[in-house]
């Protein structure tokens, strides 16, 4: 295609879509609506992501040595331990370390086990973290089943509702996300087909005057891309400014210690790209869905 | 530069408009199609500019067999003929240039070119002062003239003209035909379609009359043969 005649597509597209004014403005607010919907479940998700992810990276195995282990059958276990893929770190904790903290957490009472420094009854720990903490699981029977391994433990209950829970809100925004874009791309696809329908004449013209079809769809194509962004204008920058000032009020003091919210910064940025290009393929789609039949003259 | 070999053509309702017809028409020729409604002589011309496909038989024109183009080569087939109708098909909301200039953009010529060709052939069709008017400014016999320029504007070795004055009135419907027939004689196969008597019994040339589907007369310099 020549430059010349993109410029004319351009155009026209932009054109169209001044002369369509109330399918134009029922379509973009088609957009806008979807997109301030699925950015608001896109904002949460992210969020509840990442404090899936804070929790899950507190997942760990804790690895209880054999008492009869000696120090050279420990490093045999270490490197055993170092070999297997996907495990991101180990950390030995000494029986006395072990001690040490199990006092501290009782305060006062723990005072009666001091007795016990000189027949400490606990294991010396390999503490085991995955790579991907969804392994945990595998991690922890792989390496129960090593020598000098007496047992190991990870929390299993806490472990496998965390997952389940995570993985069900992740679902369920991702299913709620594909059911509107779905939603807006046939509001878009039938706004546009009721402004063909008055351009069918103009279409069988071209067709009649030798214009092929890729040379129709282009102007479609232009208007159906402006739509989408056009309609998520809004969207972006209503969600961009109110999850700012979100953050700003209750961002980073969530009472809950170990989560904070995302920080704006390249969380809006990353949502602004990701909206606008949902706008962009879902006016695309409609408007190339809705071409489709009318190119057959 | 018009050949029809056993042309057939039913369409999927079961009407069976077209039910086998050769003809040949030469370069340069002026052929008027006449025939009663309904006998086949819409479809004939439809055939002729690809906007129907016969069922059997071979469309040759200007070397092209338009029963076994393929879908996606039409428009360039459509490039080398002009088709213009009984209601003039213009684009309401473009002027009498774009108009005219539109069948030259969609080819992606030059905008040096389009100007110079339009300019050309709205001379050709005595509307060089009226470019600049919107098709609703203009009478009939004006917009069919536009409809022609645009035809006629990437100069096509056919003329196809679907009932081309069967909207005007007797006057503008004579210029109407001294344009088409100033085309012709500039070589261009001029093939008409017409329910009008006194042009046809006028302006003698070549008469093909299609009856249930059939030629039911072809003859040089022939009469209308109709009532009306």
């Amino acid at each position: 295609m020549k430059g010349r005649t993109l410029g004319r597509h351009v155009k026209e597209g932009g054109k169209n879509l001044i002369r369509n004014g109330w399918m134009t403005f029922a379509s973009v607010s088609a957009v806008t609506v979807m997109l301030l919907v699925v950015g608001t479940f896109l904002l949460i998700i992210m969020n509840v992501n990442h404090f899936a992810n804070s929790l899950e990276d507190d997942v760990e195995v804790r690895v209880f040595i054999d008492f009869a282990a000696s120090g050279d059958n420990q490093d045999e276990l270490y490197s055993e331990l170092d070999q297997i893929p996907g495990v991101a770190s180990i950390e030995f904790v000494p029986k006395e370390e072990g001690l040490d903290s199990l006092i501290s957490s009782l305060g006062e009472q723990g005072a009666i086990f001091e007795t016990l420094r000189d027949e400490n009854p606990l294991n010396d720990v390999f503490v085991v973290q995955a790579e991907d903490p969804q392994d945990t699981a595998d991690l922890a029977s792989e390496i129960e089943e090593m020598v000098h391994v007496e047992s190991v433990e990870y929390g299993k209950d806490i472990f496998d509702n965390l997952f389940a829970a995570t993985n069900f809100v992740r679902m369920i925004g991702l299913a709620l996300i594909l059911a509107l874009m779905f939603t807006a791309m046939f509001l878009i696809a039938n706004t546009i087909k009721l402004t063909i329908i008055a351009r069918k004449r103009e279409i069988q013209i071209m067709k009649l005057v030798g214009a092929t079809n890729g040379f129709i769809r282009w102007p479609f194509f232009v208007e159906g891309l402006l739509l989408g962004v056009l309609g998520a204008i809004i969207p972006i920058s209503l969600l961009a400014y109110g999850y700012t000032s979100f953050y700003g009020s209750i961002g980073t003091d969530t009472g809950i210690d170990f989560f904070t919210f995302l920080e704006p910064n390249p969380l809006t940025m990353q949502m602004a790209i990701l909206l606008g290009s949902i706008g962009a393929f879902v006016g695309i789609w409609g408007s190339m869905m809705s071409v489709r039949k009318f190119l057959k003259v | 530069m018009i050949t029809m070999n056993e042309v057939w053509k039913t369409y999927p309702n079961g009407v069976m408009a077209i039910n086998g017809i050769d003809v040949d028409i030469s370069k340069g020729e002026f052929v008027y199609v006449v025939g009663p409604s309904g006998a086949g002589k819409s479809t004939f011309i439809k055939m002729m500019y690809r906007e129907e496909k016969p069922t059997r038989g071979d469309i040759i024109i200007d070397g092209k067999n338009l029963a076994k183009v393929k879908e996606r080569h039409i428009p360039y087939i459509r490039r080398n003929m002009g088709v213009i109708f009984q209601d003039f098909k213009l684009l309401p909301g473009l002027t009498v240039y774009e108009n005219v200039a539109f069948a030259m953009e969609v080819i992606e010529e030059s905008k040096s070119n389009i100007r110079r060709r339009v300019m050309n052939v709205l001379e050709v069709v005595h509307l060089k002062n009226k470019a600049r008017f919107y098709p609703h400014e203009l009478s009939g016999g004006e917009q069919q003239r536009v409809a022609i320029a645009r035809a006629i504007v990437n100069s096509p070795a056919v003329l196809i003209a679907d009932e081309p004055t069967g909207n005007l009135d007797p006057d503008t419907s004579w210029e109407i035909m001294h344009i088409l027939e100033e085309i012709n004689d500039r070589g261009t196969t001029v093939v008409m379609a017409t329910h009008n008597k006194e042009i046809v019994n006028t302006l003698r040339k070549r008469v093909i009359a299609i009856e249930s589907g059939r030629i039911a007369r072809d003859e040089a310099r022939g009469e209308y043969g109709y009532e009306r």
